[in-house]
């Protein structure tokens, strides 16, 4: 009973893929799965957005949004029919072809990143062997859409928006990638299906995911913070600071095009979120072992918005960063943490089982943090603020 | 030691997350259409025309002196005045507006044409729902629009009103005085009487 229900979708789809000739078998069933690859996370979007309001005005001691349906929950439909019916307005100077291009582009990009996600157990659109991989490759195509966008408005605004956004994407796949590659060591092989499976398994109760390892742990803390930046959001959410560049490259934007850059963007958060899940937490697999009868793409899905209800958190705590404070961050903290992380693994694999590995790798997380932070403190000049002309 | 503020400041929203959900007195927005704070006494937007009585075209306070169209900073008051006569609220013949127009999407909210009003004729509204889907004709308002009773003055701001109809009060005794000088004098001219009478008619006015 509990594998028809872990494999219901999978089933539904050999079932319906039988019902057509040989030949077409193929291709029918590789658009049910992007069917329903586009009508789950496009509904996820519409649902975060209702709930990140919500979620927000309550750090903020408000109610969000109230009036639309039950508790407010049919406010992304009103959302919807609100962009539809708005103009789309093109800048007369702008490049047009690439002003339509972008935001078009960066949802399709979006999309494509879930064609490697493993969703849940034998769920996925396309089990490569270089999976994380084309992720990294498609979601850099992401980056070159916003660039795109904010070069074509032909609007300072956008510029400034665009080239932050590229500035700060580099420099945040870096550590990004970095961290990525301690989990591709341990697994042995780029294909998620193949890293998920390496972390199944339990030692007592707790499950053989990377995130419960010293380097995992470190590795999943600066993943999730290099993917806030590689979305956009708060705190490095600079490219379309609204209270400096309104909202940055995607200024000119109106209508439905201004819908699909959020589309793109959450999707891309998403996917992002959902690579985090698949490189540390285990991907579809349940926490603990008397919970393994629990469908797997639950655990997924269950996984997913709890990082999404952490970047809502997180978005309702921090306030924006300065440009140079992205940087210094990125460079001077992220990068030497990563590059040791990568060292920390290869102690890791290398040293018998027991409790030295444990020391040993702890140690080796835990004492660059404390002297690179040591270090970014030093130089920040934390203390009450002196006005040299005001006061 | 790096992260230390972030934890704390992670936990400040939290608590303000779910004591949102346990103590309402942290949720301090008033959900207007459904619950609504009650007005400052002072709260004004737009004029109306205070009449006495029950019917507004008679009792309607204004003489078209057309003080207030000329104050007016932004001009939005239009008025003509009538070629006859109708008593006040005395008994004197007096001219009314035939048409007294205010342009609300041009008024200001200054209360200049309330200030200088002599006969305490204009009074600031509180009124505030008025949106309209007819930005010209829905928003110019003629003196139909604009009358309003004397009670409702005095509901919507009774010190103001008080003072008001204090004023008129006094104004009324003093008239009735005067008519009853006028009367005796009429009544038994005596030369010592009537520079008198004259005298005490310029210091009233």
């Amino acid at each position: 009973m509990a594998e028809t229900a872990d494999q219901f979708f999978v089933i539904l789809q050999h079932w319906l893929v039988g019902h057509v000739p040989a030949s077409l078998q193929g291709v029918l069933s590789a658009v049910l799965s992007v069917v329903a690859i586009l009508g789950v996370f496009a509904s996820l979007f519409a649902i975060t957005t209702v709930l990140e309001r919500k979620g927000l005005g309550r750090m903020q001691n408000r109610y969000g949004p109230n009036r639309v349906g039950p508790f407010g929950f049919l406010q992304p439909l009103a959302d919807g029919i609100k962009s539809l019916t708005k103009e789309d307005i093109v800048p007369q100077s702008a490049d047009k072809v690439v002003h339509f291009l972008a935001p078009v582009v960066l949802v399709l990009a979006a999309f494509s990143l879930y064609a490697v996600l493993p969703i849940g157990r034998n769920m996925v659109l396309a089990d490569l062997d270089a999976g994380v991989l084309f992720f990294f490759a498609v979601s850099s195509v992401m980056e070159l859409t916003i660039f795109m966008a904010g070069w074509s408005s032909r609007n300072r605004y956008s510029l400034l928006g665009g080239m932050r956004a590229i500035a700060q994407m580099i420099s945040y796949e870096v550590p990004l990638i970095l961290t990525t590659v301690t989990v591709i060591m341990a697994a042995g092989s780029l294909s998620t299906v193949t890293i998920v499976e390496k972390q199944a398994g339990y030692t007592g109760i707790v499950p053989h995911w990377f995130v419960f390892t010293p380097w995992g742990f470190a590795g999943f803390v600066l993943f999730m913070i290099a993917a806030l930046a590689e979305s956009n959001r708060s705190p490095f959410d600079l490219p379309e600071g609204e209270s400096e560049i309104i909202a940055g490259y995607y200024v000119e934007y109106s209508g439905f095009k201004f819908a699909l850059f959020f589309l793109g963007e959450y999707l891309g958060m998403f996917a992002i979120s959902g690579l985090g899940i698949t490189l540390f937490l285990g991907g579809w697999g349940a926490p603990l072992p008397f919970l393994a009868w629990v469908p797997s793409y639950l655990w997924f899905f269950v996984k997913l918005l709890a990082i999404i209800f952490f970047f809502i958190w997180v978005r309702g705590t921090l306030p924006r960063l300065r440009m140079d404070q992205l940087m210094n961050f990125a460079w001077k903290f992220m990068l030497p943490m990563a590059l040791m992380n990568l060292v920390t693994a290869g102690v890791w694999h290398f040293l018998p089982h027991g409790v030295l590995r444990w020391l040993v790798c702890g140690l080796l997380v835990v004492v660059p943090y404390v002297v690179l932070g040591r270090g970014l403190m030093q130089d920040s000049k934390l203390g009450k603020r002196v006005y040299r002309f005001a006061e | 030691m790096l992260g230390e503020g972030i934890a704390k400041g992670l936990v400040e929203t939290a608590r303000n997350f779910f004591g949102s959900y346990s103590n309402k007195d942290r949720l301090t927005t008033v959900q207007f259409p459904e619950e609504r704070l009650p007005q400052m006494e002072a709260t004004r937007d737009f004029p109306f025309l205070v009449y006495d009585g029950s019917d507004w075209q008679s009792g309607l306070r204004c003489v078209a002196c057309q003080i207030c169209e000329k104050e007016c900073p932004p001009k939005c008051i239009y008025i003509e005045k009538s070629k006859d006569k109708k008593p006040d609220f005395v008994g004197k013949p007096q001219f009314y507006p035939a048409v007294f127009n205010i342009d609300v999407s041009v008024c200001m909210s200054c209360q200049i044409c309330v200030e200088v009003c002599p006969f305490e004729a204009i009074k600031m509204d509180t009124e505030f729902e008025l949106s309209t889907d007819d930005r010209f004709g829905g928003l110019l308002w003629d003196k139909a629009r604009l009358a309003r009773p004397n009670e409702h003055y005095r509901q919507i701001h009774p010190t103001d009103a008080a003072v008001s109809d204090a004023i008129l009060a006094e104004e009324k005794a003093k008239a009735e005085a005067k008519a009853k000088a006028a009367t005796e004098a009429k009544a038994n001219p005596t030369p010592a009487n009537v520079p008198q009478a004259g005298s005490g008619g310029t210091a009233t006015q």
